[in-house]
C-alpha cells in the first residue's frame, strides 16, 4: 500500500501555494471571498516578480490583517485613508509598485473623498476594492454598496432609500475621472471567474508599471456571515441579486 | 565671508529650511495664516534640484495620511497647517505615533474655537501637548519664538523624530508665521539615499528583500496583552524625551524675585515686560519654554524655590499654566495672564498683570 509521503513528492505535485502567501492560517469565515483575492494577488505578485517592489496598504475591515498573509511590506491605514496613504508611498518610492486593499464601506463611504482625489490625480496605484455590500468586520451594518431592500443589522427590514439613500456606484462614478485608466468589476465566485479577476490584477499592474494611472479592480463579494446564509447560498444570493445591479465587466480600458 | 542673512516671514523660513536640511516630501492644504509654506515650496520647483515632491492634497486628512505613507518609508514627510486644519489632522496623528512614524507637523495657531479668526493665538496647547486624538501618546512639540528658530525648528524637528520614531509638531502662531525677520539658513544636505534610508530606518517600508522579514507600519494590536506592552514601550520613550530633551531659555533668573512662564511669541513680547520693569527696579525674569513636550518642570521647581510667585503669559484662557501649577507643586502661588481670539498683549499691559497678581497680589 503507498504511504501518503510516498506520494507528496515534487514530481506528482501538480498545484502548490504561491510563496508569497504565508503559513498564517486566515481569520476570515468558511465561503468568505477574500482569502480567493488574497491568494490570486499573492500568486500575481509571485508571477510578475515584483515580491521585493511591492508595497500594500490595508484597509480597516476584515481584511485588516492582510498583512499577516501576504509576504510584502505593508501599512495599516485608518480607515478610509488607503489611498492618500499609497498616494505618499508612491510620490516618494515611483519606482515601486503600490497597491491599496479596500471593502466598500472604507472606499465608497468613509473615504469617498480620499478615494476619488487620488483616483482624479491619477496616482499611480491600484485599488483592489472588495464589495460586498455590508460592513463585515463591525457585524453587518449597512453599507454605503447594500443593494435595496437588502437587510442588514442597521436597517434590519432592508435598506430603504427615502431613510438610507441609494446604494452607491462607485466604480462608475470612478471610470468618468481623467486619473483613471483601467476599471473593472470582476468576482470570485467560480474558477472561470477567478482566472477573469487575477487577468484583471495583472492588467492593473501593468498598468502601474506603464505609469498609466490609477487602476481599480471591484471585485463583487459575499459575506456569508454578514447576510446570515450558507456559502453556497450566498454565493447563489449574489448572482441572483448583486450582479444585476454591480454588473460584472470592464467600466474603463484604456 | 559673512554669514548669509535673508529676511524673510517664519513661513518662508520653515519651506526654505526645509528644501537646504533635504527632506523629501511635504504634503498641504492652503489655511491661513501659513499658505506661504506651501507656496514658497511650489515657487521654489525643489522637486529639480533636490527631488523634494510638493504635492497639495485635497483636505488635512489626506495630507497626514499621506505622511503616514512616506514616514512610514523612512522618508522626511513634513506637512503645514494652522489651527482648525490641525484639528482635523488628529485621527492621522494618533495613528503615527501609535505606528511609531516619525514626521513634522507645523501648526500656525490662530484664535478659536471654530473657525474662529486668522489673528494668532496660542489656544492649542493643550490640543498639542495633552494628545489631540484618541488614545495615551505624546507628540514632541517645539515653540519657535524668532523666525530663526522657525528654520532651525525644522531640522531639530526631523533629529528628534528620527531619533525617537515619533511625530514632532511645531507649534507657532500667526505671529511667528507671517513676521518678517533675519534669518541664517541652515547649510545645504543632499536627500538620504535608500541605502541610508535603509541602513538607518530598518522598519521603513522600501519593500521586502528575502534577507528579513516584512515591515509593516501598523498600531493595531488585538490582543491587549501586546497592546498593553506597545504601551509601555510608547510610555517609556516619553520618558526618555522627559530626561534628554528638554530645552528652555531664561531672561534675568538668576536674581527674580518674580518669574514670567512665557513660550513662542508671547515670550517676545514678555521680554519686553522684563526689560520695563529692570529699568524700575522690579526683580523679573523670564522662562521661555523651547520644549512644550517634554515640559521644562525640573527648572520651574528649581525657580519656585527662588521667586515669590509665577505668571504664565498666554494668548489663551489659560493652558500652559496648568503645567506650570503641576511643575511648582503648590510651592508659591502661580496666575495665568493672557489674551484671546487673536488679540497680543502689549509688554505694558503684561507689567500691569505683573503688579496686579503677582506683586500686589
Amino acid at each position: 500500500m503507498l504511504e501518503i509521503n510516498d506520494i507528496i513528492k515534487p514530481e506528482n505535485l501538480v498545484y502548490g501555494k504561491t510563496p508569497v502567501l504565508t503559513d498564517s492560517v486566515m481569520h476570515y469565515c468558511p465561503g468568505c471571498s477574500h482569502g480567493v483575492v488574497h491568494k490570486i494577488l499573492a500568486q500575481v505578485i509571485e508571477e510578475m516578480g515584483i515580491q521585493e517592489q511591492t508595497i500594500g496598504v490595508a484597509p480597516v475591515g476584515c481584511a485588516v490583517f492582510a498583512y499577516n498573509y501576504i509576504d510584502i511590506d505593508w501599512h495599516e491605514a485608518a480607515h478610509g485613508r488607503a489611498p492618500a496613504v499609497a498616494t505618499g508611498i508612491k510620490r516618494l518610492l515611483p519606482e515601486k509598485m503600490v497597491f491599496t486593499y479596500q471593502g466598500d464601506g472604507d472606499l465608497a463611504a468613509i473615504g469617498t473623498a480620499e478615494t476619488i482625489h487620488a483616483c482624479n490625480r491619477g496616482e499611480n496605484i491600484v485599488i483592489i476594492f472588495i464589495n460586498n455590500g455590508i460592513y463585515g468586520m463591525t457585524g453587518g451594518q449597512m453599507a454605503p454598496t447594500t443593494i435595496e431592500g437588502m437587510p442588514a443589522s442597521t436597517c434590519p427590514f432592508g435598506r430603504t432609500p427615502e431613510r438610507d439613500g441609494y446604494p452607491l456606484k462607485m466604480s462608475e462614478i470612478l471610470a468618468t475621472l481623467p486619473g483613471t485608466c483601467y476599471v473593472t468589476r470582476q468576482a470570485v465566485h467560480t474558477a472561470a471567474h477567478v482566472r477573469k479577476t487575477k487577468k484583471a490584477l495583472v492588467k492593473a499592474f501593468e498598468n502601474q508599471k506603464m505609469r498609466k494611472g490609477t487602476s481599480i479592480v471591484e471585485v463583487v463579494s459575499t459575506c456569508s456571515s454578514g447576510w446570515k446564509m450558507t456559502p453556497v447560498n450566498a454565493n447563489k444570493w449574489m448572482v441572483d441579486n448583486m450582479f444585476p445591479f454591480y454588473k460584472l465587466g470592464d467600466l474603463k480600458n484604456e | 565671508m559673512g554669514e548669509d542673512i535673508k529676511l524673510m516671514k517664519g513661513n518662508e523660513a520653515i519651506a526654505e529650511a526645509a528644501i537646504r536640511i533635504g527632506v523629501d516630501g511635504y504634503f498641504g492644504y492652503p489655511i491661513t495664516p501659513q499658505s506661504e509654506v506651501m507656496e514658497t515650496l511650489m515657487a521654489k520647483q525643489p522637486w529639480d534640484t533636490t527631488g523634494m515632491v510638493v504635492l497639495q492634497a485635497e483636505s488635512e486628512i489626506a495630507s497626514i495620511n499621506m505622511l503616514y505613507g512616506g514616514g512610514g518609508c523612512g522618508k522626511k514627510v513634513m506637512t503645514s497647517s494652522s489651527s482648525p486644519g490641525i484639528s482635523l489632522m488628529q485621527e492621522g496623528l494618533t495613528y503615527l505615533a501609535g505606528a511609531e512614524v516619525p514626521c513634522l507637523v507645523v501648526n500656525v495657531v490662530r484664535g478659536g474655537p471654530g473657525l474662529g479668526t486668522i489673528q494668532p493665538a496660542q489656544s492649542d496647547y493643550f490640543q498639542a501637548v495633552k494628545g489631540g486624538g484618541h488614545g495615551d501618546y505624546s507628540l514632541i512639540v517645539l515653540a519657535p519664538a524668532s523666525v530663526q528658530e522657525m528654520a532651525d525648528h525644522v531640522k531639530l524637528g526631523f533629529d528628534l523624530a528620527f531619533k525617537y520614531r515619533n511625530p514632532v509638531m511645531i507649534l507657532s502662531d500667526g505671529v511667528i508665521g507671517q513676521m518678517m525677520e533675519k534669518v541664517v539658513l541652515p547649510s545645504a544636505k543632499s536627500r538620504w539615499t535608500e541605502e541610508e534610508i535603509k541602513e538607518l530606518n530598518p522598519w521603513a517600508t522600501l519593500g521586502k528583500p528575502k534577507t528579513r522579514e516584512r515591515n509593516v507600519i501598523t498600531s493595531l494590536k488585538l490582543q491587549s496583552d501586546e497592546m498593553e506592552e506597545h504601551n509601555h514601550k510608547l510610555q517609556a520613550k516619553y520618558q526618555r524625551m522627559k530626561e534628554e530633551e528638554v530645552l528652555f531659555e531664561e531672561f534675568n533668573c538668576a536674581d527674580a524675585q518674580y518669574l514670567i512662564v512665557a513660550y513662542g511669541s508671547s515670550s517676545r513680547v514678555c521680554q519686553k515686560t522684563v526689560e520695563i520693569a529692570r529699568d524700575k527696579g522690579i526683580k523679573l525674569g523670564l522662562l521661555r519654554p523651547i520644549t512644550l513636550f517634554p515640559f521644562p518642570s525640573d527648572r520651574i521647581y528649581e525657580l519656585a524655590q527662588q521667586v515669590k510667585g509665577i505668571l504664565s503669559v498666554e494668548m489663551s484662557a489659560g493652558q500652559m499654566v496648568e503645567d506650570v501649577r503641576l511643575s511648582v507643586n503648590g510651592k508659591v502661588p502661580v496666575y495665568h495672564y493672557g489674551r484671546l481670539g487673536g488679540m497680543v498683549p502689549s509688554p505694558s499691559e503684561v507689567l500691569k498683570a505683573v503688579d496686579e497678581k503677582l506683586i500686589g497680589g
